[in-house]
């Protein structure tokens, strides 16, 4: 119990932070270091339950995608369950949004929203996302998965790198 | 070549995991529970046997050669075809067709009786619970035809609605392609009924076997189907074998389907005249080591006996309806009053991934998603079912572990 006492005080400082960032104070953490954060988090679990009973917790604690953004152009189609993914971008950074019909793959959704959203075009396409193998998630990203993830990570690559091509156009 | 050495009757399910080398692995640390029968079946040590003698003994390609192994492995090749002939008791051993599965099967029928007798304004008939491998060829052809595909609705058991089959023939109506057993229900659907009513009509009927050869005794004759599609590796058999048996006199009209090595008779710059039945269909060098031990499987099955392998699975497929409808949120989807060894459900408010990812997890394999039947699940308005399949080596103590692994699972989605 105290461990998941630990993880909610954890997501009270996440929050902070990002609370802090929309200010415009600048203290966003890099992506590295919120890879390390969740690497850290995962590392308190010693087994397999607790730490699927977190992604599922956060699945459900992920803010549903307004219905009007699940269209079919914002789907990425898994052969079981289906990801949407909007892109946003201010002040030079890439906010994602995104939701799932399934709690595992939206758990894992949002952790990626946690590491990717609010950084530079160049930053997303520099991310390692070696975390996910960490937590020990990687199985999920496997093509024989086809939860869409995959696809997600990919779209979200593809979206910074469609920015970073017309910053270059614009600049 | 082979000995079966297996000891198994009385039916004695401890016995038969022995043969089965795979059921003693662990998956994340626990007993494996394969309940993916549907999808594909594990193989036997005998099997496993088989494909590994022929390559160490007699690999050679096949009909051609003079030399000894290539005699060996012709004989071993042509043993398969007749041990198919008496499982599915065709009349003919050249209406026995190897193809690589039951797709290649359908696909083989579509492209060569279909395209030569399909035409412009005809119609064929599939069901709403087909395999999308008995949808989408016939959908290409439709298209390339400008034919018409029309569908016999399923009704809330996931039973045919049999009396909408007779209002969709027309005399339009040329062809009719059904599932025997349904993947993702179990439904085993009244094919010798469909297929006098077809007839009746001058229709040709082709039946998928794909669920249906494993659990069900297949007599081609008396279900007097024109065609039939099996696969290898759903009856214990490797992996890219398959059959499409036909009506010799229907397989003797139809054009081949592939041109290559084997199926001629005779070639040269100006004509090729076809080999006969069943080369014919059999272009180039077929996949010799796995059709070789697929009579092993064949074999296997026959020893321990269909009748037994039902009603243990019969048994199996009960006690797993009964147990899961107790849990509180389960809906079981396909409760047709004959089905296969087919559990599917969906627990209220889960989605069938989260399920699958976490019964995994509790080293229990089943499948989950739309089985390749996106029609069929979009009839019952959900993204797909969790199927639990039955094999003639489960036990009840694994549907145990099935039971509890969901109710573990659905306190962690909760």
């Amino acid at each position: 119990m105290s461990r998941y006492l630990d993880m909610t005080i954890q997501r009270v400082i996440i929050k902070f932070k990002s609370k802090y960032f929309e200010r415009g104070m600048n203290v966003v953490q890099t992506i590295q270091e919120t890879e390390d954060e969740i690497a850290e988090e995962f590392a308190l679990f010693d087994n397999w339950e607790d730490k699927y009973e977190y992604i599922i917790d956060l699945g459900k604690k992920l803010q549903p995608l307004d219905s009007k953004f699940k269209v079919e152009e914002n789907k990425i189609k898994g052969c079981q369950s289906q990801v949407w993914l909007v892109a946003d971008e201010s002040d030079g950074r890439i906010y994602f949004k995104a939701d799932s019909d399934a709690v595992i793959v939206r758990g894992l959704v949002s952790m990626l929203i946690r590491v990717l959203s609010g950084h530079t075009s160049q930053e997303i396409l520099d991310a390692k996302l070696e975390f996910i193998d960490k937590i020990g998630m990687k199985n999920h990203l496997a093509q024989t998965r086809s939860n869409g993830l995959l696809s997600m990570v990919k779209q979200m690559k593809n979206y910074a790198l469609a920015y970073k091509m017309k910053e270059q156009l614009n600049g | 070549m082979i000995s079966t050495s297996t000891d198994i009757k009385p039916f004695d399910v401890g016995a038969i995991r022995k043969e089965f080398p795979v059921l003693e692995r662990k998956v994340k640390g626990k007993d494996l529970v394969y309940f993916d029968n549907a999808a594909t079946a594990q193989k036997p040590q005998v099997v496993i046997d088989a494909l590994v003698n022929y390559y160490h003994q007699y690999n050679a390609n096949i009909h051609r050669g003079i030399h000894s192994l290539a005699e060996e492995a012709t004989a071993a090749f042509e043993a398969t075809r007749d041990t198919v002939k008496e499982f599915i008791n065709a009349r003919y051993r050249e209406e026995i067709i190897f193809t690589r599965g039951v797709t290649e099967g359908v696909n083989l029928v579509a492209a060569t009786y279909g395209r030569q007798n399909i035409k412009e304004g005809d119609e064929i008939i599939i069901s709403g619970m087909e395999h999308h491998s008995n949808i989408v060829p016939w959908q290409m052809l439709c298209l390339e035809k400008k034919a018409k595909l029309k569908i016999i609705p399923v009704d809330d058991n996931g039973e045919l609605m049999m009396s909408e089959f007779q209002k969709l023939i027309s005399p339009k109506t040329k062809l009719v392609s059904i599932v025997h057993a349904s993947n993702s229900l179990g439904t085993i659907n009244p094919v010798k009924e469909i297929i006098d009513i077809a007839h009746q009509y001058n229709i040709v009927v082709l039946v998928d076997g794909a669920q249906s050869s494993v659990h069900l005794d297949i007599d081609v004759q008396d279900m007097d189907c024109d065609f039939f599609v099996l696969s290898s590796h759903k009856i214990y058999g490797p992996t890219g074998v398959g059959v499409l048996y036909g009506k010799k006199e229907l397989l003797e009209e139809m054009p081949p389907y592939m041109g290559g090595g084997e199926m001629i008779k005779e070639v040269t710059f100006d004509k090729t005249t076809y080999n006969e039945l069943p080369y014919k269909f059999e272009a180039g060098t077929p996949n010799i080591a796995d059709t070789v031990a697929f009579k092993a499987a064949l074999d296997f099955v026959n020893e321990v006996g269909k009748d037994n392998i039902r009603k243990h699975e019969e048994m199996l497929t009960k006690y797993a309806m009964d147990k899961l409808l107790k849990i509180d949120g389960v809906r079981l989807i396909g409760t047709a009053k004959h089905k296969t060894s087919v559990v599917s459900f969906i627990v209220e408010g889960m989605h069938p991934q989260d399920m699958g990812i976490l019964l995994d997890n509790y080293g229990i394999a089943v499948r989950t998603g739309h089985h390749c039947c996106q029609p069929l699940m979009n009839r019952f308005e959900i993204p797909g079912t969790v199927r639990a399949s039955f094999a003639m080596y489960n036990t009840k103590e694994e549907v145990d572990e099935l039971v509890k692994g969901v109710e573990k699972a659905i306190k962690l989605l909760k």
